[in-house]
């Protein structure tokens, strides 16, 4: 099954919020998490992971330094900011309202399937 | 993992940088983070077992086109697409002490202008009195010495060159006072224009730091001439919104403030602006795109056409020119305009490309404007004796036979490089000799005129 690219895009900010809620991060380990998370259903490309941190740290939902551990190279590490987690609280209930309009939808509807042929088609 | 691979896994991931790096979307740090990306996912692939040269081909794979990423980053970062003055730019370590004092010093020099200006009139020599030739005279004498001062300082001229500096700054300013120059002289006027062009030349001097026997350097300041013009008049612009908002919002409370700001600020502003115009010319000079090219471009083709178009009607109509008293002085602009459009698309273009379409037209622009110019020569030369020689005339027909040489020479260099036997050096090398014919004739006017038509 693929998610579409709209989709993707929309659960793009909080998948990445609530990753750094956890504790602070950097590129490719958040890459590899929502891998992992979606069992390899959420694709993301670096194109857009890297302008997506960029743009949080631009609205001061992140904030982001560089940080060298013993031995290692230089890494850029993501850590959420106060703001950022009420974004993310926000985004949630959102998130939340849509899930359950959507589990009302389909519990109504019981289970999805194709429409059965309309009668006065079949007929003709 | 062998030391070769790993060796060999470098030399490919900086490879790849510098592919990066050569995004002007993707900054530094935006392409130490994707490399930093580029070696987790490499060290995880080796780690399940793949060697490294097939790791790092994945891990590339997996980024995706490079350009596909700059786009994304682009929607992010637009503003990286403008190029945009830092001030003050970030200085490498070594240089940043003198670049931390280059604003000062600008600014210093830049207030003793303004200061100049007004010392006179502590001696009651005033702008609105009769005065005004006072000003016209020594109106470079107040403006240029602080720029070429800011340029001695900024490229740590020797003693020599200073003395060089001082000693023509020194004859312009005995040039323009030290002459009984009757009331009603022409030579007022042309030294008022020409002074500023021969001391212009002094600067020259400092921009190069004393290396004016350098090509390479004469041309650089050539193309820091045309800069110069642009931020200049775009200063002059601005400076003229800020008089026109000043003067009316203090009428709106009654104040008049015409005096202030045409005693004070238009001169002392206007003098400064030629120290900022040249700080800034030096700031931006690696950061953004050079205006004087850019405008070359638009205009060769138009005035090519308009050129063209005049000899057209010339001929059609059977119009002789109408030799009246200042036709002279619009041909002479008329060349000067030519010779800019030459200059700065010679300031601007690749040495080592082929010849090509914009070179032909160059080519045209130049030979209707020498068509153009004989032909009012050759008209004026019946007149001249009946007018005589006055000082205004003899350097009229000067500057026209310098520039119709000048151009002359240019085209012929031309035709010898559109038609492959030359190479473009050569019209380069003639432009930047030919600065000091320039000079040459610009202190002639300014010592030798009043001397040679007895102050007339």
């Amino acid at each position: 099954m693929r998610i579409t690219k709209d989709l993707v895009a929309a659960s793009a900010t909080p998948l990445v919020l609530g990753i750094l809620a956890e504790g602070q991060s950097y590129g490719y380990a958040i890459l590899r998490q929502v891998d992992e998370l979606s069992g390899g259903q959420l694709e993301w490309t670096e194109g857009l992971l890297y302008p997506l941190l960029h743009r949080l740290e631009r609205l001061g939902h992140v904030d982001s330094a560089w940080e060298t551990p013993d031995g290692g190279r230089r890494r850029k590490y993501y850590r959420i900011t106060e703001q950022g987690r009420a974004e993310l609280a926000a985004q949630r209930q959102q998130w939340a309202a849509v899930v359950e309009t959507l589990r009302g939808v389909w519990s109504a509807t019981q289970f999805v399937r194709p429409m059965p042929a309309l009668l006065w088609e079949v007929g003709g | 993992m062998t030391v070769g691979s790993d060796n060999e896994l470098e030399g490919q991931i900086a490879e790849w940088r510098a592919y990066m790096d050569r995004r002007r979307e993707l900054h530094r740090p935006d392409a130490d983070e994707l490399e930093d990306h580029l070696r987790g996912r490499i060290a995880d692939l080796t780690g399940a077992g793949l060697r490294p040269d097939e790791a790092f081909l994945i891990a590339v794979k997996r980024m995706g086109s490079l350009d596909e990423l700059s786009r994304e980053f682009a929607r992010e970062h637009s503003e990286r697409l403008w190029k945009q003055l830092v001030l003050p730019a970030e200085p490498d370590p070594p240089a940043a002490a003198r670049s931390r004092r280059d604003l000062p010093v600008m600014l210093l020099c830049a207030a003793l202008a303004a200061v100049a200006i007004k010392v006179p009139g502590l001696f009651g020599v005033d702008m609105e009195e009769d005065d005004t030739r006072f000003y016209a005279l020594n109106l470079s004498l107040f403006a240029l010495p602080p720029m070429a001062a800011y340029f001695a300082w900024k490229r740590q001229v020797g003693v020599r060159v200073v003395a060089v500096l001082a000693a023509l700054f020194a004859v312009g300013g005995v040039a323009a006072n030290a002459y009984p120059l009757a009331q009603e002289s022409q030579s007022i006027a042309l030294t008022a224009i020409h002074l500023p062009l021969a001391l212009w030349l002094a600067v020259g001097v400092a921009y190069v730091g004393g290396e004016w026997g350098e090509s390479r350097r004469r041309m650089d300041f050539i193309r820091f001439t045309g800069e110069w013009l642009i931020y200049f008049v775009l200063l002059g612009l601005g400076g003229g919104v800020l008089m026109a908002f000043t003067a009316g919002t203090f009428e709106a409370i009654g104040v008049d403030a015409q005096v202030a700001i045409f005693q004070w600020v238009l001169p002392c502003g206007a003098m400064a602006a030629v120290t900022v115009a040249a700080w800034l010319v030096e700031a931006k000079q690696s950061v953004i795109e050079n205006m004087a090219p850019v405008l070359t471009r638009v205009f060769t083709p138009l005035f090519a056409v308009a050129l063209s178009a005049f000899l057209v009607a010339v001929v059609w109509t059977n119009n002789g020119i109408d030799i009246e008293r200042d036709v002279l002085i619009i041909f002479d602009l008329l060349l000067v305009v030519v010779l800019g459009l030459l200059l700065y698309a010679i300031s601007a273009r690749d040495l080592a490309a082929p010849p090509g379409l914009f070179d032909r037209l160059q080519l045209a622009l130049v030979v209707s404007a020498l068509v153009i110019d004989a032909m009012v020569l050759v008209a004026i030369t019946g007149r001249i004796s009946e007018w005589g020689f006055s000082p205004n005339k003899t350097a009229a027909v000067g500057e026209n036979l310098i520039l119709l040489t000048n151009l002359a020479w240019s085209a012929w260099l031309f035709l010898a490089f559109v038609r492959g036997r030359a190479a473009f050096a050569r019209l380069e090398l003639w432009q930047t000799r030919y600065l000091a014919a320039y000079g040459a004739w610009a202190w002639t006017v300014v010592l030798a005129f009043p001397l040679v038509f007895r102050f007339a």
